[in-house]
């Protein structure tokens, strides 16, 4: 790890503040200021041709619109407005995205290939069965795969993202307690679970209560079964856990939870680090959803689309949304939906979604799978967890590892702000990794660590990227503890220093509104070529 | 495998750093009896990009493309012309492989994306407000129903009978579990909607009432009076759209009284790609934004006092605020409104509305021969680019037949609508700019054809 850059190159830094003159136009060089689109179009511009509409008939119900005030751009300027945004982005292709729990891997590019193919692009969600069997076939394998990767008895497609699979399961669990006239009250979350765990909970109509844990990072089983009882639904549990450990207990805590008469829910976020090598349905788990845009590499795209199927247990199987792809015995597929539900899924909680979920992430999913094999899908978690435990042992020295102690991590590693000198804390180191051209970990996240920084490296990361990225956070690390002061300016080479959050939160400007002709209205735009 | 930088002498590497012996070691807290000990049981192993490529092409090539038959299919989906700029943009790693921009200072492109997004989605819906995105259509329309709740506390929300039955399971699925009541009817083979009937079933329980607009028929309401007598209830008015497209030539729901609007953005940069991912529309006033669902960018300034944005109002999140949050929505499509914002980039004010006429147009001339069939009837008054006609015959087996003959004829109520055999004979054609000249006689022959 002595070399930061393994061919010897060493860039030359400049030192913070030393700017050179300021430009006409704001820019510097290759980083170019972009103004927003209502300050560069107009509505007498357009990117497109239309053959002229000769006039006539209207059936429009006399509801003319008068305008619209949507500018426009032809298509040179708006290929350029896009490019330049996106350059003001970080992303997977330039460089290391440690998000913790995001799951930030490279995206093949064969999977956008496959998804642009006419025959599964250019389909229509209600075209007669007979002319999307290849559709219906590529949801039904990838279905099939995610029941063998999981050990689980069937599988819901449709949910539109993990939270939304997270909704399916709850539902399931619900339909099934009220199908046995069981009404329960309470679904038990650790304090360490993601947000829309204890959202979706209280969304599906439950009191939620915490779940103790262990000073290990653990679910504490003891105390968990002590608050098992008749009016637990079910238990929410991450695992691997959201501090990047196995929960060992598992299948003790699910043979628990099923005593008591309640469903074990596992958020299947961290699946990256288990993949092919341990069965979810081995552990006792009754519902779990798989983040294909993680663990399966779909794009995370700024934001989504994500795609969150859900694999159930044999109890659950039987209350799972509609509709789903079936294979039948002749060799043809089958959508099922309303038509054909009382005779083939009678006991459906209904649908969530229009249409039949994400297939654009399928067909990517199932490239990526097909790519991978079995063997390498349990080589993408072995990696994975092997880039994690590097990271964690490499740096446990300057940072304080919490877990360290308790042998090793799983595929992501969680540091605390232990040991930074007063008054720095886990955002400065953040900030501070911008400069260095990384993406930050996740910050604050999961709550039980005090300043956590929940580092995520994943399996398509090289050795040598991943001694970048240890000597760039040694060497911050050291600074935070040391109480450098520069930290605090971080970052300085972005395009922009850190952003004021409460003044957004406080005046909300959330569209643009056209200044009025005087001058008056919002004065920012005159700070776009800044400094 | 190629998408594994780690060489094996990586690997022991490492593992000396780590000090473990082998991989193995690192799983130790996975119980033995749990672990399995090598690839899979019976499942495939790796393989070449070209043999992936191979499989998965031979998947594709048993779909009827939508694009190389005579195609008039919408109901929720439609099919557009999609500028080549689109699909080269998005796919700009910058835009492809960036996360949900959580660190702002190296994601203004997302961030001021959205932020132009939201402001397309508020005028185009004449709003004040549009948040990033949500799933799609139906599960917008069903947050908007639980926002209207929490605004009025009222349980109850007034469905018309005209919004996509897809939209009204979902909507029918949630209450089960939330509790909220829903009026709902099925749609009647009439050129007039159910406006009546909405307004006199408002009353002082009443949430809000929701209209799409286009209706699934296809017919076009005035939005109105239904805005007047839901306000003078107490009640808010919900409308969904679920064809932006026609808002380039209609009236939008905000200038009509909408309290929400919210529907399906497909249509503009997304594509069709059998029902998702797409990307669902959500605007209202600003009086209501601590109540909406779901990301929301927002403008400020850095250090410096540079223009800049970042996510805000997140105390309404899942993320901060746990089980009290509005929404447990997280990731929302962000790519997918990224391509209808460049999408509407390339339209502006005069692409669009260029757009709409002429998908009305096309429609009209349609509507005008399809009708002349002896015993088809035009059901509609009003519409834009879709109607619905009343076959002597029954549609589903009609749609079947016409696939016989190469054409992909339209949408069967019978497939939306198993139960109603009232609407058995309802086919909803939709004809957007993309229909040919030749596709519009194909589709003419055929229907003629089924309907003797």
């Amino acid at each position: 790890m002595t070399a930061v850059n393994p061919s010897g190159w060493r860039p030359s830094t400049p030192s913070a503040g030393e700017g050179g003159a300021p430009t006409v136009t704001g820019n510097r060089a290759l980083m170019l200021e972009e103004p927003l689109l209502f300050e560069i179009g107009n509505r007498d511009q357009t990117g497109v041709d239309f053959e002229r509409v000769a006039g006539g008939a209207s059936r429009l119900g006399g509801l003319e619109r008068p305008d619209l005030d949507l500018p426009g751009l032809s298509e040179p300027e708006t290929v350029r407005h896009y490019t330049r945004l996106s350059r003001q982005n970080y992303a997977i292709d330039l460089g290391l995205f440690p998000l913790g729990s995001c799951t930030m891997k490279h995206n093949p590019r064969l999977n956008e290939k496959v998804a642009r193919l006419p025959g599964f692009a250019d389909i229509h969600p209600l075209q007669p069965q007979e002319t999307v069997q290849g559709a219906l076939e590529c949801i039904n394998r990838l279905a099939f795969w995610l029941l063998d990767l999981t050990g689980m008895h069937g599988v819901a497609m449709s949910p539109k993202a993990g939270a939304h699979g997270e909704l399916c399961g709850l539902l399931c669990i619900r339909s099934a307690l009220e199908t046995r006239g069981d009404a329960r009250e309470v679904v038990l979350v650790p304090e360490s679970a993601h947000g829309t765990n204890p959202a979706t909970a209280a969304f599906a109509g439950y009191r939620v209560e915490d779940i103790p844990a262990t000073r290990a990072g653990r679910v504490d089983l003891e105390a968990l079964k002590s608050r098992l009882g008749p009016d637990v639904a079910a238990v929410m549990i991450t695992n691997p856990n959201t501090c990047g450990l196995f929960e060992p207990d598992m299948k003790a805590i699910s043979d628990a939870v099923h005593a008591a008469g309640g469903f074990v829910y596992c958020d299947g976020a961290n699946f990256n680090a288990i993949v092919g090598k341990v069965r979810p349905g081995d552990l006792g788990i009754d519902a779990m959803h798989i983040n294909l845009h993680k663990t399966f590499s779909t794009p995370h795209g700024g934001g989504g689309p994500g795609s969150g199927p859900v694999v159930l247990s044999e109890a659950l199987a039987p209350f799972g949304p509609l509709p789903y792809a079936a294979k039948y015995p002749d060799g043809s597929y089958k959508m099922v939906e309303e038509e054909s539900a009382r005779e083939e899924h009678s006991r459906t909680f209904g649908r969530m979604t229009a249409f039949h979920g994400q297939m654009g992430m399928f067909t990517r999913a199932l490239t990526y799978i097909l790519s991978h094999g079995a063997d390498g899908l349990a080589q993408v978690a072995e990696d994975s967890v092997l880039n994690a435990n590097y990271i964690l042992r490499s740096l446990e020295d300057v940072l304080d590892a919490p877990f360290a102690h308790s042998g090793p991590c799983m595929h992501e590693a969680i540091f605390s702000d232990k040991g930074f000198a007063e008054g720095f804390s886990t955002i400065d180191v953040a900030k501070a990794l911008i400069d260095e051209g990384f993406h930050p970990m996740t910050m604050y996240f999961p709550l039980v660590v005090h300043g956590a920084m929940l580092v995520e490296p994943t399996e398509t990361e090289s050795k040598a990227g991943l001694d970048q990225f240890i000597a760039a956070l040694r060497s911050i690390a050291e600074r935070a503890r040391a109480g450098d002061e520069s930290l605090k300016a971080a970052p300085v080479f972005a395009p922009r220093r850190r952003l004021d959050e409460t003044l957004a939160a406080r005046k909300p400007v959330l569209a643009y509104k056209t200044p009025a002709p005087d001058g008056a209205g919002s004065g920012l735009g005159a700070h776009i070529g800044g400094g | 495998m190629r998408y594994l930088p780690l060489s094996d002498a990586d690997r022991s590497e490492m593992l000396k750093v780590i000090g473990a012996g082998s991989v193995d070691e690192l799983f130790r807290d996975v119980p033995q009896e749990a672990r399995l000990t090598g690839p899979i049981h019976g499942l495939p192993l790796h393989a070449s990009e070209m043999a992936v490529e191979r499989d998965m092409k031979t998947m594709a090539g048993r779909n009827m493309v939508a694009g190389e038959v005579p195609f008039f299919l919408g109901c929720g989906a439609y099919r557009h012309h999609v500028p080549a700029s689109v699909d080269h943009l998005i796919q700009r790693g910058e835009f492809l492989t960036a996360y949900t921009p959580y660190q702002p200072e190296i994601a203004q492109g997302t961030l001021q994306v959205l932020f132009e997004f939201q402001t397309q989605v508020a005028r185009l819906y004449g709003c004040e407000v549009a948040n990033a995105s949500m799933y799609d259509g139906s599960t917008a329309c069903w947050e908007a129903i639980g926002m209207a709740r929490r605004i009025t506390r009222r349980p109850k929300a007034v469905i018309s009978s005209g919004l996509h039955p897809h939209y009204v399971s979902v909507c029918k699925t949630m209450a089960k579990f939330t509790g909220d009541k829903l009026e709902t009817a099925a749609p009647e083979l009439t050129a007039e909607t159910d406006a009546e009937r909405l307004v006199a079933t408002i009353d002082g329980e009443t949430s809000c009432v929701v209209v799409q607009y286009p209706d699934i028929l296809g017919r076009i309401v005035d939005l109105a009076p239904i805005a007047d007598a839901a306000h003078a209830a107490g009640a808010l008015l919900v409308v969904v759209n679920t064809e932006p497209v026609a808002l380039g030539l209609i009236k939008s729901p905000g200038e009509m009284g909408a309290d929400i609007v919210v529907g399906e953005g497909q249509s503009i940069g997304v594509g069709l790609q059998f029902g998702g991912p797409y990307v669902g529309l959500f605007a209202t006033r600003e009086k209501f934004v601590r109540q909406m669902p779901g990301r929301l960018a927002g403008e400020t300034v850095d250090a410096e006092g540079k223009r800049g944005f970042v996510l805000t109002l997140s105390t309404r999140e899942q993320h901060i605020r746990r089980e009290k949050a509005t929404s447990n929505i997280c990731t929302n499509s962000g790519l997918c409104a990224l391509a209808f914002s460049i999408h509407m980039t390339l339209l502006g004010e005069k692409g669009l509305t260029g757009l709409a006429k002429l998908n009305h147009a096309r429609a009209c001339e349609v509507a005008e021969r399809l009708s002349a069939i002896p015993g088809v009837r035009l059901v509609n008054d009003s519409f834009f680019n879709e109607f619905t006609l009343e076959l002597p015959v029954e549609a589903r087996p009609a749609v079947h037949a016409m696939v016989e003959k190469g054409v992909l004829g339209g949408v069967s109520l019978g497939r939306l609508y198993p139960d109603e055999t009232s609407l058995a004979t309802g086919l909803v054609v939709a004809v957007t700019e993309t229909a040919t000249a030749e596709d519009i006689q194909a589709l003419e022959a055929a229907l003629k054809e089924v309907c003797q």
